[in-house]
Protein backbone atom coordinates (compact mmCIF):
# COMPACT_ATOMS: atom_id res chain seq x y z
CA UNK A 1 0.00 0.00 0.00
CA UNK A 2 1.42 3.53 -0.95
CA UNK A 3 1.98 6.24 1.49
CA UNK A 4 0.54 8.67 -0.43
CA UNK A 5 -1.67 9.57 -3.79
CA UNK A 6 -1.36 12.31 -6.03
CA UNK A 7 -4.95 13.92 -6.88
CA UNK A 8 -4.72 15.99 -10.02
CA UNK A 9 -7.72 18.49 -9.55
CA UNK A 10 -9.13 21.58 -11.56
CA UNK A 11 -8.94 24.52 -10.15
CA UNK A 12 -10.88 27.62 -11.35
CA UNK A 13 -11.28 30.63 -9.52
CA UNK A 14 -12.92 33.62 -11.77
CA UNK A 15 -11.47 36.31 -10.31
CA UNK A 16 -7.70 35.39 -11.04
CA UNK A 17 -7.28 32.63 -13.72
CA UNK A 18 -8.22 32.82 -17.14
CA UNK A 19 -9.05 29.20 -17.85
CA UNK A 20 -9.46 25.79 -15.67
CA UNK A 21 -6.08 24.75 -15.24
CA UNK A 22 -4.83 21.27 -12.80
CA UNK A 23 -3.27 21.71 -9.64
CA UNK A 24 -1.75 18.33 -8.12
CA UNK A 25 -2.24 17.12 -4.36
CA UNK A 26 -0.20 14.70 -2.83
CA UNK A 27 -2.52 13.26 0.27
CA UNK A 28 -2.10 9.88 2.47
CA UNK A 29 -3.59 6.79 0.86
CA UNK A 30 -6.37 5.07 3.12
CA UNK A 31 -7.56 2.18 1.69
CA UNK A 32 -10.95 3.09 3.23
CA UNK A 33 -10.96 6.62 1.64
CA UNK A 34 -12.95 7.75 -0.94
CA UNK A 35 -11.94 10.57 -3.44
CA UNK A 36 -14.66 12.63 -1.22
CA UNK A 37 -12.65 12.13 1.58
CA UNK A 38 -9.13 12.87 -0.17
CA UNK A 39 -11.09 16.60 -1.40
CA UNK A 40 -11.90 17.17 2.39
CA UNK A 41 -8.36 16.03 3.70
CA UNK A 42 -7.09 19.10 0.30
CA UNK A 43 -9.65 21.59 1.78
CA UNK A 44 -8.86 21.24 5.50
CA UNK A 45 -4.88 20.24 5.60
CA UNK A 46 -3.60 21.88 2.14
CA UNK A 47 -5.32 24.49 0.31
CA UNK A 48 -8.55 25.82 2.06
CA UNK A 49 -9.28 27.55 -0.92
CA UNK A 50 -10.39 24.55 -3.13
CA UNK A 51 -14.56 24.72 -3.59
CA UNK A 52 -16.69 21.74 -3.80
CA UNK A 53 -19.97 20.56 -3.29
CA UNK A 54 -20.54 17.19 -1.19
CA UNK A 55 -23.06 17.43 1.69
CA UNK A 56 -24.20 13.47 2.96
CA UNK A 57 -20.77 11.31 2.27
CA UNK A 58 -23.25 8.04 1.82
CA UNK A 59 -24.78 8.56 -1.86
CA UNK A 60 -27.91 10.14 -0.76
CA UNK A 61 -27.63 13.83 -1.38
CA UNK A 62 -26.67 13.62 -5.13
CA UNK A 63 -24.09 16.67 -4.39
CA UNK A 64 -20.63 15.45 -4.46
CA UNK A 65 -20.87 14.40 -8.67
CA UNK A 66 -17.62 15.10 -10.56
CA UNK A 67 -15.39 13.14 -13.29
CA UNK A 68 -13.64 11.45 -11.68
CA UNK A 69 -10.26 9.73 -14.44
CA UNK A 70 -12.50 10.92 -16.93
CA UNK A 71 -16.11 9.18 -15.68
CA UNK A 72 -18.95 10.96 -13.54
CA UNK A 73 -18.55 9.37 -10.20
CA UNK A 74 -20.28 10.32 -6.76
CA UNK A 75 -16.99 11.16 -5.07
CA UNK A 76 -18.34 9.71 -2.50
CA UNK A 77 -18.54 6.51 -3.32
CA UNK A 78 -15.43 6.59 -5.64
CA UNK A 79 -12.75 4.52 -3.58
CA UNK A 80 -8.75 6.00 -3.77
CA UNK A 81 -8.01 2.18 -3.72
CA UNK A 82 -10.10 1.50 -7.09
CA UNK A 83 -7.50 4.23 -8.85
CA UNK A 84 -4.05 2.89 -7.81
CA UNK A 85 -0.95 3.55 -7.92
CA UNK A 86 -2.50 7.33 -8.90
CA UNK A 87 -2.70 9.80 -10.05
CA UNK A 88 -6.54 10.83 -9.90
CA UNK A 89 -7.79 13.36 -11.95
CA UNK A 90 -10.90 15.16 -10.64
CA UNK A 91 -12.87 17.50 -12.60
CA UNK A 92 -16.04 19.00 -12.60
CA UNK A 93 -19.00 17.52 -14.17
CA UNK A 94 -18.91 17.21 -17.72
CA UNK A 95 -21.34 19.86 -20.42
CA UNK A 96 -21.97 22.04 -17.27
CA UNK A 97 -20.31 25.48 -17.12
CA UNK A 98 -18.09 26.28 -14.71
CA UNK A 99 -18.51 28.64 -11.79
CA UNK A 100 -15.44 27.71 -9.37
CA UNK A 101 -13.04 24.94 -9.09
CA UNK A 102 -15.34 21.57 -8.96
CA UNK A 103 -18.44 23.42 -8.66
CA UNK A 104 -20.92 23.56 -11.91
CA UNK A 105 -23.79 25.68 -12.57
CA UNK A 106 -27.02 23.94 -12.24
CA UNK A 107 -29.32 26.73 -13.33
CA UNK A 108 -30.20 24.85 -16.75
CA UNK A 109 -30.71 21.63 -15.30
CA UNK A 110 -32.99 22.72 -12.38
CA UNK A 111 -35.18 25.03 -15.74
CA UNK A 112 -35.25 21.59 -17.58
CA UNK A 113 -36.54 19.84 -14.24
CA UNK A 114 -39.48 22.01 -13.84
CA UNK A 115 -40.16 22.00 -17.70
CA UNK A 116 -41.59 18.61 -17.56
CA UNK A 117 -43.63 18.69 -14.65
CA UNK A 118 -42.14 16.43 -12.11
CA UNK A 119 -45.15 16.46 -9.37
CA UNK A 120 -48.29 14.88 -9.25
CA UNK A 121 -51.44 16.49 -11.32
CA UNK A 122 -55.08 15.72 -10.68
CA UNK A 123 -57.87 16.93 -13.35
CA UNK A 124 -59.97 16.84 -9.69
CA UNK A 125 -58.26 17.30 -6.57
CA UNK A 126 -60.03 15.47 -3.50
CA UNK A 127 -61.57 17.18 -0.01
CA UNK A 128 -59.24 16.26 2.46
CA UNK A 129 -62.48 14.24 4.31
CA UNK A 130 -61.99 11.66 1.36
CA UNK A 131 -58.47 10.97 2.72
CA UNK A 132 -55.40 9.87 1.31
CA UNK A 133 -55.11 8.75 -2.10
CA UNK A 134 -54.48 5.09 -2.10
CA UNK A 135 -52.27 2.90 -4.23
CA UNK A 136 -51.53 -0.75 -3.89
CA UNK A 137 -47.64 -2.45 -3.94
CA UNK A 138 -48.47 -3.15 -7.34
CA UNK A 139 -48.58 0.38 -8.36
CA UNK A 140 -45.89 1.49 -6.45
CA UNK A 141 -43.60 -1.21 -8.18
CA UNK A 142 -44.45 0.26 -11.63
CA UNK A 143 -42.96 3.60 -11.27
CA UNK A 144 -40.87 2.77 -7.75
CA UNK A 145 -37.44 2.71 -9.84
CA UNK A 146 -37.59 5.87 -11.30
CA UNK A 147 -38.17 7.66 -8.28
CA UNK A 148 -35.07 6.98 -6.61
CA UNK A 149 -33.55 9.51 -8.55
CA UNK A 150 -31.41 11.96 -6.26
CA UNK A 151 -30.77 14.64 -9.17
CA UNK A 152 -26.93 14.13 -9.03
CA UNK A 153 -26.74 14.75 -12.58
CA UNK A 154 -24.07 11.89 -13.28
CA UNK A 155 -26.21 11.14 -16.55
CA UNK A 156 -26.02 14.69 -17.51
CA UNK A 157 -22.15 14.24 -17.55
CA UNK A 158 -22.37 10.92 -19.22
CA UNK A 159 -24.88 11.51 -22.08
CA UNK A 160 -23.16 12.45 -25.15
CA UNK A 161 -26.43 14.26 -26.73
CA UNK A 162 -26.45 16.75 -24.02
CA UNK A 163 -22.98 17.50 -24.67
CA UNK A 164 -23.75 18.29 -28.39
CA UNK A 165 -27.37 19.52 -28.22
CA UNK A 166 -28.06 21.97 -25.29
CA UNK A 167 -31.81 22.20 -25.39
CA UNK A 168 -31.96 18.47 -24.87
CA UNK A 169 -34.54 18.19 -21.80
CA UNK A 170 -31.96 14.98 -20.12
CA UNK A 171 -32.02 11.99 -18.77
CA UNK A 172 -33.30 12.65 -15.32
CA UNK A 173 -35.62 15.10 -16.01
CA UNK A 174 -37.35 12.39 -19.02
CA UNK A 175 -37.07 9.39 -16.11
CA UNK A 176 -38.75 11.54 -13.77
CA UNK A 177 -41.63 12.34 -16.39
CA UNK A 178 -42.01 9.08 -16.50
CA UNK A 179 -41.91 8.25 -12.82
CA UNK A 180 -44.84 10.36 -12.44
CA UNK A 181 -46.80 8.97 -15.50
CA UNK A 182 -46.77 5.60 -14.10
CA UNK A 183 -48.38 6.92 -10.55
CA UNK A 184 -51.75 6.04 -10.78
CA UNK A 185 -52.22 8.78 -8.52
CA UNK A 186 -51.37 11.51 -11.78
CA UNK A 187 -53.62 12.27 -14.54
CA UNK A 188 -50.97 14.36 -16.45
CA UNK A 189 -49.38 11.88 -18.54
CA UNK A 190 -50.81 13.19 -21.82
CA UNK A 191 -49.64 16.87 -20.81
CA UNK A 192 -46.56 15.36 -20.23
CA UNK A 193 -46.14 13.75 -23.70
CA UNK A 194 -46.75 17.32 -25.33
CA UNK A 195 -43.99 18.90 -23.93
CA UNK A 196 -41.47 16.10 -24.57
CA UNK A 197 -42.62 14.72 -27.95
CA UNK A 198 -40.22 16.38 -29.63
CA UNK A 199 -36.20 16.68 -30.61
CA UNK A 200 -35.40 18.50 -27.76
CA UNK A 201 -37.43 16.15 -25.22
CA UNK A 202 -37.50 12.34 -25.73
CA UNK A 203 -36.85 12.32 -29.94
CA UNK A 204 -33.16 13.69 -29.03
CA UNK A 205 -32.10 10.87 -27.02
CA UNK A 206 -30.35 8.32 -29.84
CA UNK A 207 -30.24 5.57 -26.93
CA UNK A 208 -26.53 5.80 -26.57
CA UNK A 209 -27.63 3.98 -22.95
CA UNK A 210 -24.65 5.89 -20.70
CA UNK A 211 -26.97 6.93 -18.54
CA UNK A 212 -28.04 3.81 -16.97
CA UNK A 213 -24.45 2.66 -17.12
CA UNK A 214 -23.21 5.86 -14.80
CA UNK A 215 -26.85 5.97 -12.39
CA UNK A 216 -25.51 5.27 -8.94
CA UNK A 217 -28.96 4.30 -7.79
CA UNK A 218 -29.47 2.13 -10.91
CA UNK A 219 -32.81 4.71 -11.78
CA UNK A 220 -32.22 3.08 -15.55
CA UNK A 221 -32.73 6.60 -17.66
CA UNK A 222 -32.79 5.13 -20.99
CA UNK A 223 -35.22 2.37 -20.08
CA UNK A 224 -37.88 5.30 -18.78
CA UNK A 225 -37.02 7.32 -21.87
CA UNK A 226 -37.70 4.07 -24.23
CA UNK A 227 -40.88 3.42 -22.55
CA UNK A 228 -41.96 7.14 -23.03
CA UNK A 229 -40.78 6.83 -26.84
CA UNK A 230 -43.71 3.62 -27.22
CA UNK A 231 -46.23 6.10 -25.93
CA UNK A 232 -45.10 8.47 -27.82
CA UNK A 233 -45.21 6.06 -30.88
CA UNK A 234 -48.48 4.23 -30.31
CA UNK A 235 -50.14 8.02 -30.11
CA UNK A 236 -48.70 9.08 -33.32
CA UNK A 237 -49.44 5.98 -34.68
CA UNK A 238 -53.29 6.53 -33.38
CA UNK A 239 -53.71 9.82 -34.48
CA UNK A 240 -52.04 8.64 -38.17
CA UNK A 241 -54.59 5.95 -38.38
CA UNK A 242 -57.57 7.77 -36.40
CA UNK A 243 -57.05 11.66 -37.45
CA UNK A 244 -60.50 12.55 -36.51
CA UNK A 245 -59.75 10.85 -32.96
CA UNK A 246 -60.22 12.69 -29.67
CA UNK A 247 -56.90 13.33 -28.61
CA UNK B 1 -32.44 18.94 -36.51
CA UNK B 2 -36.29 19.72 -36.62
CA UNK B 3 -38.12 16.40 -35.30
CA UNK B 4 -40.27 15.51 -38.39
CA UNK B 5 -43.59 13.57 -38.31
CA UNK B 6 -42.12 10.77 -39.21
CA UNK B 7 -39.90 10.53 -36.27
CA UNK B 8 -42.01 8.29 -33.99
CA UNK B 9 -42.47 5.70 -37.30
CA UNK B 10 -38.73 5.63 -38.11
CA UNK B 11 -38.09 4.97 -33.77
CA UNK B 12 -40.92 2.02 -34.15
CA UNK B 13 -38.81 -0.07 -36.87
CA UNK B 14 -35.73 1.00 -35.25
CA UNK B 15 -37.51 -0.41 -32.31
CA UNK B 16 -38.69 -3.36 -33.57
CA UNK B 17 -35.70 -4.45 -35.63
CA UNK B 18 -33.55 -4.41 -32.19
CA UNK B 19 -35.86 -6.04 -30.71
CA UNK B 20 -35.74 -8.95 -33.16
CA UNK B 21 -31.74 -8.76 -33.91
CA UNK B 22 -31.46 -9.09 -29.91
CA UNK B 23 -33.98 -12.14 -29.43
CA UNK B 24 -34.68 -14.01 -32.89
CA UNK B 25 -31.07 -13.47 -34.52
CA UNK B 26 -29.53 -15.85 -31.64
CA UNK B 27 -31.73 -18.14 -32.09
CA UNK B 28 -31.09 -18.61 -36.09
CA UNK B 29 -27.32 -18.30 -35.44
CA UNK B 30 -27.11 -21.09 -32.90
CA UNK B 31 -29.70 -23.44 -35.03
CA UNK B 32 -28.43 -22.94 -38.69
CA UNK B 33 -24.45 -21.46 -37.61
CA UNK B 34 -23.78 -24.22 -35.05
CA UNK B 35 -26.54 -26.56 -33.89
CA UNK B 36 -27.34 -28.38 -37.49
CA UNK B 37 -23.99 -28.30 -39.32
CA UNK B 38 -22.20 -30.17 -35.54
CA UNK B 39 -24.63 -32.68 -35.51
CA UNK B 40 -26.60 -31.35 -31.83
CA UNK B 41 -29.93 -31.41 -33.91
CA UNK B 42 -30.82 -33.21 -36.21
CA UNK B 43 -31.08 -30.89 -39.55
CA UNK B 44 -33.79 -31.21 -41.50
CA UNK B 45 -34.01 -32.30 -45.09
CA UNK B 46 -33.50 -30.04 -47.89
CA UNK B 47 -37.02 -30.72 -48.96
CA UNK B 48 -38.66 -30.51 -45.76
CA UNK B 49 -36.66 -26.76 -45.66
CA UNK B 50 -37.89 -25.84 -49.14
CA UNK B 51 -41.62 -26.86 -48.25
CA UNK B 52 -41.25 -24.78 -45.22
CA UNK B 53 -40.37 -21.66 -46.66
CA UNK B 54 -42.67 -21.74 -49.51
CA UNK B 55 -45.33 -21.38 -46.23
CA UNK B 56 -46.48 -17.49 -47.00
CA UNK B 57 -46.70 -17.14 -43.09
CA UNK B 58 -42.85 -18.35 -43.29
CA UNK B 59 -42.22 -15.84 -46.11
CA UNK B 60 -43.96 -13.25 -44.20
CA UNK B 61 -41.71 -13.71 -41.16
CA UNK B 62 -38.16 -13.85 -43.01
CA UNK B 63 -39.39 -10.62 -44.43
CA UNK B 64 -39.68 -9.07 -40.89
CA UNK B 65 -36.53 -11.05 -39.55
CA UNK B 66 -34.69 -9.12 -42.41
CA UNK B 67 -36.21 -5.79 -43.42
CA UNK B 68 -36.78 -4.45 -39.66
CA UNK B 69 -33.13 -4.92 -38.53
CA UNK B 70 -32.01 -3.42 -41.64
CA UNK B 71 -34.49 -0.17 -40.69
CA UNK B 72 -32.52 -0.62 -37.18
CA UNK B 73 -29.31 -0.31 -38.90
CA UNK B 74 -30.43 2.59 -40.95
CA UNK B 75 -31.75 4.35 -37.63
CA UNK B 76 -28.55 3.72 -35.80
CA UNK B 77 -25.79 4.37 -38.68
CA UNK B 78 -27.63 7.74 -39.46
CA UNK B 79 -27.04 8.95 -36.04
CA UNK B 80 -23.70 7.38 -35.95
CA UNK B 81 -22.88 9.82 -39.07
CA UNK B 82 -25.18 12.69 -37.23
CA UNK B 83 -23.74 13.13 -33.74
CA UNK B 84 -20.68 10.40 -34.01
CA UNK B 85 -18.56 12.50 -37.14
CA UNK B 86 -21.00 16.21 -36.40
CA UNK B 87 -22.09 15.81 -40.30
CA UNK B 88 -25.56 18.44 -39.46
CA UNK B 89 -24.56 19.82 -43.08
CA UNK B 90 -25.82 16.45 -44.62
CA UNK B 91 -28.59 15.58 -42.21
CA UNK B 92 -30.81 15.07 -45.35
CA UNK B 93 -28.59 13.56 -47.06
CA UNK B 94 -27.42 11.02 -44.25
CA UNK B 95 -31.23 10.22 -44.00
CA UNK B 96 -32.57 9.32 -47.73
CA UNK B 97 -28.84 7.13 -47.72
CA UNK B 98 -29.60 5.00 -44.58
CA UNK B 99 -33.60 5.09 -45.03
CA UNK B 100 -33.08 4.09 -48.67
CA UNK B 101 -30.72 1.65 -48.51
CA UNK B 102 -33.06 0.03 -45.70
CA UNK B 103 -35.95 0.08 -48.72
CA UNK B 104 -33.54 -1.21 -51.23
CA UNK B 105 -32.55 -3.85 -48.91
CA UNK B 106 -36.28 -4.70 -48.30
CA UNK B 107 -37.35 -4.47 -51.25
CA UNK B 108 -34.46 -7.00 -52.60
CA UNK B 109 -35.52 -9.35 -50.05
CA UNK B 110 -39.26 -9.40 -51.17
CA UNK B 111 -38.38 -10.03 -54.53
CA UNK B 112 -35.90 -13.00 -53.23
CA UNK B 113 -38.99 -14.22 -51.39
CA UNK B 114 -41.63 -14.01 -53.51
CA UNK B 115 -39.79 -15.65 -56.47
CA UNK B 116 -38.82 -18.45 -54.18
CA UNK B 117 -40.04 -21.87 -55.52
Amino acid sequence: MPPTIALDVIRYRPEQDAEPAFQTYEVPFRDDWVVLDALNYIKDRLDGSLSFRWSCRMGVCGSCGMMVNGKPKLTCAAFLSDYLPGPVRVEPLNYFPIMRDLIVDITDFMRKLTKVKPWIIRDQVWPLEEGEYRQTPEQLDTYKQFSQCINCMLCYAACPIVGLEPEFVGPAAIALAQRYNLDSRDEAAGERLKILSDHAGIWGCTFVGECTQVCPKHVDPAGAIQQFKLTAALDALKSFLVPWGTR
Amino acid sequence: MTTGRLTPFLWTLFSAGGTIAAFLFPVHLFLIGLAFPLGWLEAPSYEAFRLLIQHPVTRLYLFALISLPLFHWAHRFRYTLYDGLQLYHLTVFIAVLCYGAALGGSAAAAYMLWNLR
